[in-house]
């Protein structure tokens, strides 16, 4: 069997139970209370890895995560190999920091930037939201991030900025996955650019609280909750704006499967299987499907920016 | 010449000694069922992971696909290894390739579409990998029901006829899986590769058109002395 330990990915033992994880500030109180702790008890956001943030519960769903080790297990991340375990087996020699994203194309402020100078102005917030796959499963995560619109407005894009490219770093020696052409490397997605500037669509940092393990696009990626997963590019170094719709991987490796929208449709079927229902990652052998919302169930939110699209046409 | 693969060992009286060959490949084959058995009875902390029903629908799959491409090389290493008796075991292994494939199938149908026939039919109409999957396993069914001595004496040579069937599904079920899959197509061209190499033997060792009744009637004389 291969099976490599990974020794920047948490054992199951260390993993917070997420009923716990939502209790802590009640856990800390009562302990505060109690007089078991002092008042000096370091905060548990200074723990190496853990994230400050604010929890956005109006745009959150209300949904039960799915366990940490649900979302970091099971993953494609075809960088890392195209099982669904090579991402947390095989990323363990990915260095996701130091980081930079070079910025490009129809903006006024381009050019490269540490991603901590990326950050600095904004505030994290978490959002719970429920990942559609195109291979029609899903999972719910509590994500941390910032709208990535108010991240694009610093950078000033032009009049004619109207798409978002985004790519994924090229590392082959750190990223298994890179050595054989399962895709055109390095990866890379894009949006429209008022897809982009939505406020759903989110910049993200990390997950339960803490930075982004690397199976799961670490340090930065992309969430756009009403498309198909595979929209959210993962570990990005580059935003690029333009004015023409730029390439997408899927997109490219078979047109007729993945179109540059992925809005997720459960009345357009993907060629070779139904869109209709989606099995919810972490259920038992015998729970039932879940049939598909249209966009994920932001229908109200976003339908408005493909009115009169032909949604079988731009799929 | 194809006959040279025939289990040609003459008739011996009742086996004096107990032969471990047929357990023991029993043992091996179920192998890959024990291990999902015990993945999905959470067997010593053993699970299927955090998307069971298709970690279930690809390991049975998987393995039937396997089973069933091994079935075919029991011929080609008999004869190139000179291990006639190999051929003892060639139907073990292709009935257990047929018992992964009705449990992938069953997975399928109850755990993966939840018996849901509205979709099921058309999807088996309108899905190139889903037909191709069932036509492989409709073609199975006969070769496992005449799989025992007695459907081998009551056809005779058309009972050889018949078994050739499972070239067309196996070459389907790799097939299948090629379509399947979304863009890493390596592991489905090893076997498809496989499957080239073990159908280019054959073919070359097809009896020439002379030869052909001769070993026709060697193959029915075959036919009656099944697994001696």
């Amino acid at each position: 069997m291969r099976k490599r330990t990974d020794p920047s990915r948490p054992r199951p033992s260390e993993i917070t139970p997420a009923a716990r994880y939502y209790n802590r500030r009640e856990i800390v109180a009562g302990l505060l209370a109690a007089g078991l702790v002092g008042s000096n008890w370091p905060d548990a956001h200074a723990a190496p890895g853990t994230l400050k943030f604010t929890r956005n519960t109006e745009l959150s769903l209300k949904e039960k995560p799915n366990s940490f080790e649900d979302i970091t297990t099971y993953n494609n991340f075809y960088e890392f190999g195209t099982e669904k375990s090579d991402p947390a087996e095989r990323s363990g020699r990915f260095r996701p920091k130091p980081w930079t994203v070079t910025v490009s194309g129809e903006a006024e402020k381009t050019g490269t930037f540490a991603v901590d100078d990326l950050l600095r102005p904004h505030a994290l917030e978490e959002r719970i939201y429920r990942l559609r796959c195109v291979e029609a499963w899903s999972m719910v995560v509590p994500w941390v991030g910032l709208p990535l619109g108010d991240l694009l407005k610093r950078f000033q894009p032009t009049s004619r900025a109207k798409y978002v490219a985004f790519k994924t770093v090229m590392r082959p020696a750190e990223m298994p996955g890179q050595r054989f052409p399962v895709l055109d490397w390095p990866y890379v997605e894009g949006l429209r650019i008022d897809e982009a500037m939505h406020p759903l669509t989110l910049f993200v940092v990390g997950i339960y609280g803490r930075e982004l393990p690397n199976q799961n696009g670490a340090p930065l990626r992309l969430v756009v909750p009403w498309k198909y997963g595979f929209k959210g590019i993962k570990s990005i170094v580059g935003i690029h704006f333009t004015e023409r719709m730029p390439p997408t991987s899927w997109n490219l490796s078979a047109p007729r499967e993945y179109g540059f929208y992925a809005n997720v449709n459960p009345a357009v079927d993907h060629p070779r299987w139904s869109q209709a229902s989606e099995r919810r990652i972490g259920a038992s052998l015998f729970a039932a499907k879940q049939p598909t919302l249209p966009f994920n169930g932001y229908a109200e939110q976003v339908g408005a920016l493909y009115r009169g699209m032909d949604l079988r046409k731009f799929y | 010449m194809a006959t040279s693969a025939a289990p040609a060992s003459p008739r011996r009286p009742a086996t004096r000694r107990f032969r471990f060959d047929k357990p023991v490949a029993f043992l091996v084959l179920a192998l890959p069922l024990l291990w999902l058995a015990g993945r999905t009875l959470s067997v010593g902390g053993l699970s299927l992971g955090p998307n069971p029903v298709e970690a279930l629908l690809h390991g049975l799959g998987s393995w039937g696909l396997r089973l069933l491409l091994i079935t075919l090389c029991v011929r080609p290493a008999a004869v190139l290894l000179r291990q006639p008796r190999l051929m003892r075991l060639r139907r073990m292994v292709g009935l257990w390739a047929f018992s992964y494939l009705v449990l992938h199938f069953t997975t399928w149908l109850v755990l993966d579409r939840e018996l849901d026939f509205g979709s099921i039919v058309p999807d088996i109409a309108k899905r190139p990998f889903i037909t191709v999957g069932f036509t492989a396993f409709l073609l199975l069914i006969p070769l496992a029901v005449t799989s025992t001595d007695r459907w081998m004496r009551r056809l005779g040579r058309r009972w050889h006829t018949l078994h050739r069937a499972i070239y067309v599904a196996a070459l389907l079920g790799c097939l299948h899986f090629l379509w399947l899959v979304k863009a890493d197509w390596r592991e489905p061209a090893i076997y498809l590769a496989l499957y080239a190499v073990l159908m280019g033997w054959r073919w070359q060792k097809r009896p020439s058109r002379a030869s052909r009744p001769a070993a026709a009637a060697a193959v029915s004389v075959r036919a009656v002395q099944p697994d001696s």
